[in-house]
């Protein structure tokens, strides 16, 4: 399996950024020593340039996690058509089940490494540049699992082994099936649309709350409430969204959506939801590391901005997602 | 954003003024994506093509095999098989290949379908039912051997005798993917031509009703007569496409070290700024910039380098592909035959192809560029004005 070029650029990618990311990590190491802002020494210069370089390697790095992403669904959803039962890319995962582990760790490490990057522009707004500290500590927190995501997507291309029958989403995301994604589906649909409704409601009411008032509670609920929408709608998108795109009452596939036949609904789907939770789960974190900040305008004007665009793409993401239970003739009053 | 679009047109004006040096990189920049992208694309085409026109044969078709190696069916197995309930027709089919000593070509034959039809593939007429002595040819034949409707085509049947056969219709140069190296005679001359034992064909093919059932069907009929190798249609199609992902990878691979020596050139590129490049820098600094300015400054030029080599790359791979056949590729990806067709790829590119062509080379350029212009950007002002 290892000569599809899809899965070459993998590889080649994942490479670049863990030897990237390797280089950034002795880096952290020694600012974790060294670090004194107050400090005139050579030493003290030398770290603070090199802060540089790992900001702009992160970025990259980031960049590097959106489009492996979206290549690697993309891969192992067009990998279908040399698998005997498989349909979509969840029959291509169940082919080696480590590639769902692939898919868990690049969805975590996507959001940490946009956390890594709002961190970080809060840092370089501030003189005294005070998480510093903390942003080579977040570096090496990432280099084990960016590491675990490279190593597992290795094993699990070379375990793929095209002449295993595997089973379909027709029949894993099924009501009677066992495991997490059919009790996902089995969930009640009028249980499922009222506790999304609810999330994103309270999400909205806390999303104003926290941009009208300067009360740090507010802010710490909204970016709860914002992971919890981002589980709740994921869950949703197995339970009831899917099928309002599909018209069919029985096919709960989160994969599907990203193919031609549905006009690769699922991109837009999905990216306004990432981007929702990271810049809503920002506005907290910001919260948090408000004391560490000496000039306080800053972290208001940067969480104003974070509220907003979380409410923003909360929005798209809702419109996107509604959009066909509102307009199209298919209902789900039966179920 | 404003401050990011003057940066992004001072990273152009720069560009610009040093014109022979980018121009460098980008032509080999856009010499690596085109070549990648060649082959991107060549293989995606094969298999939508492989793909299009398999769509149009047998759901199951049933070979005999002796010790490891195709041998020809006994006509007793049509009415076994016809018995397995869910299956429709079954029909043998007689063909083999012929190699041609004169011209060093295989040909592959044919005996004279049962309903074939009269379509626009074909220029002359269709034989009747009980006629032999004709030949309807493929348009590669026809080159090979210089014929033309009405002259004969002499072939050497298995007891060394010439058997002379009239050409009665050529196939069009449109069908030539299929038809190129096509050679169509009645059932009596095959049989002299070959040598067919009584009661024998070379395979079957096998109708069934409910495409679900197919896999199933093979089963049955590998257990009813356990010296056939059943083939299903999704089997072959599965073998073209990973047989093409895997040539396409491997070329890749191949390359792979071409990308390598580009990012040694590009990386050289970055690091070695001249003196003057260096002054620049200390002058943007000690005039207000920031270490992050300069980045962000180098992030641009980086961008537009790369934006303008990839478009450019993969134009110019678009046109070698689909207008001019993929001539640098074609015998490695293709394969190999005396009697080729010669055809014009559909034209087909997708966004996942995009992808993987910028993650095998936009994504290495970046990480080999980082370094130099991070080290570009934190030269001190006052050491690099003073010379």
């Amino acid at each position: 399996m290892i000569f599809h070029p899809g899965i070459i650029a993998l590889f080649l990618g994942s490479a670049v950024v863990v030897l990237m990311l390797l280089y950034i990590s002795l880096l952290s190491v020694r600012v974790l020593r060294y670090w004194d802002i107050r400090s005139s020494s050579e030493l003290q210069l030398s770290l603070e340039r090199k802060t540089y370089l790992t900001s702009t390697i992160m970025n990259y790095i980031l960049g590097y996690q959106i489009v492996s992403a979206l290549l690697f669904i993309y891969t192992v959803d067009s990998l279908h058509t040399e698998f005997v039962g498989a349909m979509c890319a969840t029959g291509v995962l169940n082919a080696n089940p480590v590639g769902w582990y692939v898919l868990y760790l690049k969805v975590l490490n996507l959001l940490l490494s946009g956390l890594w990057i709002g961190i970080n522009i809060l840092d370089q707004r501030s003189p005294e540049y005070p998480l510093t500290r903390l942003k080579s500590a977040l570096v090496l927190i990432l280099l084990p699992l960016i590491a675990a995501e490279g190593y597992l997507e290795v094993r699990y291309f070379l375990g793929l082994d095209p002449a295993v029958i595997t089973s379909c989403c027709g029949s894993m995301f099924s009501a009677q099936g066992k495991g997490l994604a059919s009790s996902l589906t089995a969930i009640p649909v009028k249980k499922a649309e009222a506790g999304f409704a609810l999330v994103w409601t309270l999400f909205f009411i806390s999303g104003t709350l926290s941009l009208k008032y300067k009360v740090s509670s507010f802010k710490y609920v909204f970016s709860i409430i914002s992971v919890l929408a981002f589980v709740v709608s994921l869950a949703s998108v197995v339970s009831f969204i899917s099928l309002y795109f599909y018209e069919l009452p029985t096919h709960h596939c989160p994969f599907d959506i990203l193919q031609a036949d549905f006009n690769y609904v699922g991109y837009p789907l999905y990216i306004s939801l990432f981007l929702c939770t990271i810049t809503s789960m920002l506005t907290g974190i910001y919260e948090a590391l408000r004391r560490k900040v000496e000039r306080k305008d800053v972290v208001d004007r940067l969480q104003r901005k974070t509220t907003l665009s979380g409410l923003v793409f909360g929005l798209l993401f809702l419109i996107i997602s509604l959009w066909p239970m509102v307009f199209s003739s298919f209902t789900l009053q039966g179920y | 954003m404003i401050k990011h679009l003057k940066i992004l047109e001072f990273a152009l004006s720069s560009l610009l003024r040093r014109k022979l040096k980018n121009l460098a990189i980008v032509s080999v920049f856009t010499t690596v994506t085109m070549v990648i992208a060649s082959i991107l694309f060549l293989t995606h085409s094969f298999k939508k093509e492989a793909l299009l026109i398999l769509q149009g044969s047998p759901e199951l078709i049933v070979q005999r095999i002796q010790a490891g190696r195709h041998a020809l069916i006994p006509l007793s197995y049509v009415d076994a098989i016809k018995g397995l309930p869910g299956v429709g027709d079954v029909r043998p089919r007689y063909w083999g290949y012929y190699y041609d000593p004169l011209t060093g070509a295989n040909f592959t034959v044919i005996a004279y379908p049962e309903g074939i039809r009269k379509t626009e593939i074909i220029e002359g007429s269709l034989p009747g039912a009980n006629e032999h002595g004709y030949c309807l040819i493929g348009s590669g034949v026809a080159d090979a051997r210089f014929l033309q409707i009405g002259d004969e085509l002499f072939l050497q049947d298995i007891k060394g005798r010439v058997l002379s056969l009239k050409v009665r219709g050529i196939f069009k140069k449109s069908s030539q993917i299929l038809t190129n190296d096509l050679v169509i005679i009645s059932r009596p001359d095959f049989d002299r031509l070959f040598g067919f034992p009584e009661g024998h064909a070379t395979d079957l093919t096998v109708q069934v009703y409910n495409p679900t059932e197919i896999q199933n069907i093979a089963g049955k009929v590998k257990k009813l007569l356990p010296d056939t190798r059943p083939i299903t249609r999704s089997e072959i199609l599965r073998t073209y496409d990973s047989l093409f992902n895997w040539r396409g990878g491997m070329l890749l691979a191949l390359f792979a070290s071409s990308v390598l020596a580009f990012v040694i050139l590009a990386w050289d590129k970055a690091t070695g700024l001249s003196a003057e490049e260096r002054q620049e820098i200390g002058i943007l600094k000690a005039i207000g910039w920031e270490t992050s300015d300069v980045l962000t400054l180098k992030f641009w030029e980086g961008a537009s380098i790369s934006l303008i080599s990839f478009l450019t790359g993969i134009i110019l791979a678009y046109i070698h592909v689909f207008y001019f056949s993929a001539v640098l590729f074609e015998p490695a990806l293709k394969g190999w035959s005396v009697l080729f067709p010669d055809f014009r790829l559909r034209p087909y590119v997708d966004l996942y192809q995009c992808f993987v062509l910028f993650m095998v080379t936009v994504v290495p350029y970046t990480a080999s560029t980082i370094i130099p212009s991070w080290k570009a950007a934190i030269t001190d002002p006052d050491s690099v004005m003073r010379g």
